[in-house]
């Protein structure tokens, strides 16, 4: 008979679904970053002056910068020197075009994703902007957005369109100051998604994006700016999935959101990068900015992610408390398998007064895998009866894995209330045998378990997504017991 | 099935953990309708039955055979003995936190119908099939929204046992100690349970320590089991001789 503990170290091992790798001619710059080649993106992307000016500026302030190392995660370091920052597919001119004119061949690579553009195939409910390594290929029911004023569409196609909106926002809520991958993005970042809903309106389906890297050796530096102007509702959903390759690809990208008065968002991300082999070789660097204002009174912004991709994961979506009575959520599902390591959490910055804050956070760690969850709680002065709940859980699988937990609390009123709770366990053996005893096999035990551990998390995703979700965390978690 | 059926046949079974040999040549002959009283002092063996029975990967069988069915139970998955039929309510049940009972016990009872040819049961014909037989055991209404056997006191631990073995029909049915940390009124709730479930296709294995059990479920067979064998066997009248005379009665002649 098996030695258990072999079961329990086997479970993660099937293939990565979304591994596999378009042939088209891909138009890219020459490796490398400097002046020049900001120059060329912008005049690529045929930028307004002010952009190209804001680029450089961050190019100069990247340059001062250096990498941060107080995560807990250990990697080669990059040479920034290596990467070409923009690839886009050739077939395509400038500006956004219908489906009509989009490339056969990215149509079939997002229907071969489970993202199918064309109109009667897609989700009902759903509009996606589909981005492939440096730009958006397209962008479903525009009109039918824009019939309520959203407007939802390409980054790019925002600064041309909408130059007053994207000015006033952009940059605001994550500064090219603020870190080191926040400025590398403002300098080379090429597209993303753009969101406004005007006042008083509720966004009648989901947004998503739809990330693709494709070429190699490229990064993709994706920009996302969602606006909910006073009394506006929206629920956004992005996901990431890239081809198998040896190497390790940078992904970092910025996303910034604006809450007005009485706003809600609720941004959800499925994060499915390549996450390397089961030896750890290739994956994604995933390295990123997420950062919401909850700018007016009474406005909301909740943070959902299930990360089960790329080889490292950092990244922190934050929410700044500004407006009294604002809420801020962050809803966290972080796996880790094989040699993937996570070190992932949020900050909630509370200012205004009667703020309120919630951090739930699932690690999960099989294989080799390391997950941290770092967080920050802070209480300004002026947030008089701020309160804020956190929950950190840890969920073990197999020996070899590590959970970790580096939680920071500043309080600067006596009025606030925070309280933190965590917990570590494990799946252990004699579980998986209670189960098999009951007809459940090892590999639906581990599901039935993780899935329990993470339903907290979840219910906060949009119905569809929280299927695709459950279905994923199954997959990422194959062969972690044999 | 007819009744004397053979369900269950240990042949010379010599089994251990961790290199210690604990079962030594361990005969048995368990037939349909029958409901057979395994007893033993503590060390007896008793458990790592149950636990070889069920699979326990732990353990190794180092000598003899078991037939379930007509079939090698030994070469059989746990999961795979479990929808064959056999069914193992533990001594110690697990909890598994953030699952909860009616969960559970729905994948397990599809698992096993898919296993048999049976449709799955959807989450009413479930539940309709749950509740019916929670008021049996004298269930709370919220049970089967708690996560399985967490913070379940030990008479909840053990009727969720027998609750999943009446659903889940099980062909052979061993029972490891459950009687151990039940109060008078459980154990009643809980022998009722189980004597639901005695008919005339179906084979129980009751392993305790105590005759206070017998006093409920009443066995047609009683062995005891001493040092890895059974050394006697009887009727449901050697569980009254043992609890008079105690087992050094058998294991070393005073008494």
């Amino acid at each position: 008979m098996s030695d258990k503990n072999d079961i329990i170290e086997s479970l993660v091992k099937k293939e990565y679904k979304y591994g596999f790798y378009t042939d088209v001619e891909t138009e890219t710059v020459p490796p490398g970053l400097n002046e020049d080649i900001i120059r060329l993106i912008s005049h690529k992307k045929q930028e307004p002056e002010w952009l190209l000016e804001w680029r450089l500026k961050a190019y100069h302030q990247w340059i001062t910068m250096k990498i941060p190392t107080w995560a807990k995660v250990k990697y080669q370091p990059i040479d920034f020197q290596s990467i070409v920052y923009y690839a886009a597919p050739k077939t395509r001119k400038a500006g956004p075009k219908s489906l009509e004119e989009v490339d056969p061949k990215l149509l079939e690579t997002y229907e071969k994703l489970g993202i199918p553009l064309k109109e009667q195939e897609r989700l009902a409910g759903v509009a996606v902007d589909a981005v492939f390594d440096s730009v958006s290929v397209a962008t479903t029911f525009k009109e039918k957005l824009a019939e309520k004023g959203i407007i939802f569409c390409a980054f790019s196609e925002a600064v041309r369109e909408y130059p007053e909106l994207v000015k006033k926002y952009l940059g605001s809520v994550v500064p090219y100051t603020d870190n080191f991958y926040a400025a590398l993005n403002t300098a080379v970042f090429s597209d993303g998604s753009f969101c406004y809903i005007p006042k008083g309106v509720r966004c009648p389906m989901e947004l998503s994006t739809y990330f693709r890297i494709n070429a190699s050796s490229t990064g993709q530096f994706e920009r996302t700016l969602i606006i909910a102007d006073e009394g506006a509702y929206v629920s956004y959903l992005e996901g990431c999935t890239a081809p198998m390759r040896d190497e390790n690809q940078l992904h970092a990208a910025v996303v910034e959101l604006v809450a007005l008065e009485n706003a809600e968002i609720k941004y959800s991300t499925v994060q499915n990068w390549y996450p390397g082999d089961e030896l750890g070789r290739g994956g994604i660097y995933n390295f990123v900015t997420k950062r919401g204002i909850c700018k007016g009174k009474n406005s909301k912004i909740s943070w959902t992610q299930v990360e089960t991709g790329s080889a490292i994961t950092w990244k922190y979506p934050s929410v700044i408390l500004q407006g009294d009575n604002s809420i801020g959520e962050f809803y966290s599902v972080a796996v880790t398998n094989n040699y993937q390591q996570a070190d992932t959490g949020t900050k909630m910055i509370h200012i205004g007064k009667n703020t309120r804050s919630t951090i739930v956070s699932k690690g999960i760690s099989a294989g080799h895998g390391q997950n941290s969850y770092r967080g920050l709680v802070k209480v300004a002065k002026s947030a008089i009866n701020a309160r804020n709940f956190s929950q950190c859980d840890s969920l073990l699988i197999g020996n070899k894995c590590g959970a970790h937990t580096f939680p920071y609390i500043e309080v600067r009123t006596p009025t606030a209330n925070v309280e933190h709770e965590a917990t570590t366990s494990k799946i252990g053996e004699d579980q998986i045998f209670y189960c098999n005893q009951r007809g459940v096999s090892t590999q639906d035990a581990i599901n039935m378990i993780v899935n329990g551990f993470c339903k907290e998390v979840f219910r906060e995703l949009p119905m569809e997504f929280a299927v695709e979700a459950q279905k994923l965390l199954g997959v990422s978690l194959e062969g972690s017991v044999g | 099935m007819n009744n004397g059926q053979i369900i269950l046949e240990i042949k010379n079974l010599h089994a251990g953990i961790e290199g210690k040999k604990i079962l030594k040549g361990l005969n048995l002959t368990i037939k349909a309708g029958e409901v057979h009283a395994i007893m033993g002092p503590n060390g007896s063996g008793k458990s790592t039955l149950s636990a070889v029975l069920a699979g326990k990967s732990e353990y190794e069988v180092i000598e003899g055979e078991v037939i379930y069915m007509g079939k090698n139970l030994l070469e059989m998955a746990p999961e795979e003995r479990a929808k064959e039929g056999v069914f193992l309510a533990f001594q110690y049940p697990v909890e598994i936190a953030g699952v909860n009972c009616a969960y559970f016990l729905k994948s397990a009872l599809n698992e096993v119908r898919k296993y048999r040819g049976l449709s799955e049961l959807d989450a009413i014909e479930f539940l309709n099939l749950a509740k019916e037989k929670m008021k049996l055991l004298e269930l709370p209404e919220d049970f089967l929204k708690r996560s399985v056997n967490e913070g379940f006191s030990g008479g909840e631990k053990k009727k969720n046992e027998i609750f999943q073995m009446i659903i889940l029909e099980p062909t052979l049915a061993i029972l490891d100690e459950t009687d151990s940390g039940l109060d008078i009124d459980a154990l009643r709730i809980v022998s009722e349970g189980i004597n639901q479930m005695r008919k005339p296709d179906k084979a129980q294995l009751v392993i305790t320590h105590y005759q206070r059990l017998l006093n409920y479920i009443v066995p047609d067979f009683v062995h005891v089991l001493a040092n890895g064998q059974i050394i006697k066997s009887g009727g449901k009248e050697l569980a009254l001789e043992l609890e008079e005379h105690g087992y050094d009665w058998l294991t070393n002649g005073k008494g």
